[in-house]
């Protein structure tokens, strides 16, 4: 019997992209989930629970990723975490920590594209 | 975009002497203003500015790596080194282990992209075990940079 599989397309909304925290409260969150999530960026498909893997994808304010859960509650989990993306990761209430800034990335500001491999990321190596 | 972008050379650290999460930031903060690429009267502003970042969360993002960082108005370009600590540093990193590679930035606020490029360097690189383990395990400044410059040229399985 083939495990339930979920999928989603999010936009990333963030100004400065996914970075750091945002990455870790993707991390946190599908941490927590029963249903293994990876993102997926073009050719690049990482595990959502490891935030190097998911800060390596380089996404930039207005690139789309697809989400992708399998195993149990997987629709809930994707929810959560278009929520979100659509939130832009709370950063409009607690801001960046950094000074406020009037910017848009200059045009065709893209970042190195590597086809994911799958090197081990896992915490503790 | 490659560690020579960006890291300075003059400011690695190969052991640092802080025991806590502030002293590391001083310290490496204070090794960019020895290098030059940071002004005197910023330095206070700029370490304000990486530990409110800290607030928000830790930048200790498990594997005891730890990438404190913050965009100020006085860097024309993105700046950063790379530290060690032989000991291990608290760093209320995600995975609640202690921290020995540090990778500080401080990008100019109208360059999001830039700081986010060094990120997906820095993730890619420390994908191979091999970078990452003797990153760690390097004694020298000179160690460093050799290891820094073999991963800009490709020569781990990143």
């Amino acid at each position: 019997m083939s495990e339930a599989k979920a999928t989603r397309t999010v936009t990333v909304a963030n100004p400065d992209g996914l970075h750091i925290r945002a990455a870790s409260l993707i991390a946190k969150l599908t941490g927590q989930a029963p249903a293994k999530v990876e993102l997926i960026k073009g050719s690049q498909r990482v595990d959502a629970t490891n935030v190097l893997q998911i800060i390596s994808l380089c996404a930039l304010e207005g690139e789309q990723l697809l989400l992708e859960a399998t195993g149990r509650d997987a629709d809930a989990v994707l929810e959560m975490l278009a929520r979100l993306f659509e939130n832009k990761f709370d950063e409009d209430e607690v801001g960046t920590g950094e000074p406020a800034t009037q910017h848009k990335p200059p045009p065709g500001e893209t970042c190195r594209s590597e086809a994911a491999s799958d090197g081990d990321l896992s915490p503790g190596a | 975009m490659k560690f020579a972008d960006f890291v300075v050379s003059e400011a690695i650290r190969a052991e640092l002497a802080a025991q806590n999460k502030e002293g590391v930031i001083r310290e490496m903060v204070q090794a960019l203003k020895d290098a030059g690429q940071i002004e005197e009267d910023e330095f206070e502003s700029i370490v304000k500015a990486i530990l409110k970042r800290e607030e928000l969360g830790s930048t200790g993002i498990g594997r005891g790596v730890a990438v404190p960082h913050t965009k100020h108005p006085s860097v024309g370009r993105l700046v950063g080194n790379v530290a060690i600590s032989g000991g291990g540093v608290d760093f209320d990193s995600l995975d609640g282990e202690k921290v020995h590679l540090f990778f500080l930035l401080i990008s100019p606020p109208d360059r999001p992209g830039d700081h986010l490029r060094a990120l997906e360097n820095i993730s890619r690189q420390l994908r191979d075990d091999t970078f990452c383990r003797f990153l760690k395990q390097s004694k020298t400044v000179d160690d460093i940079q050799q290891l820094l410059d073999e991963a800009d040229n490709d020569q781990f399985g990143s």
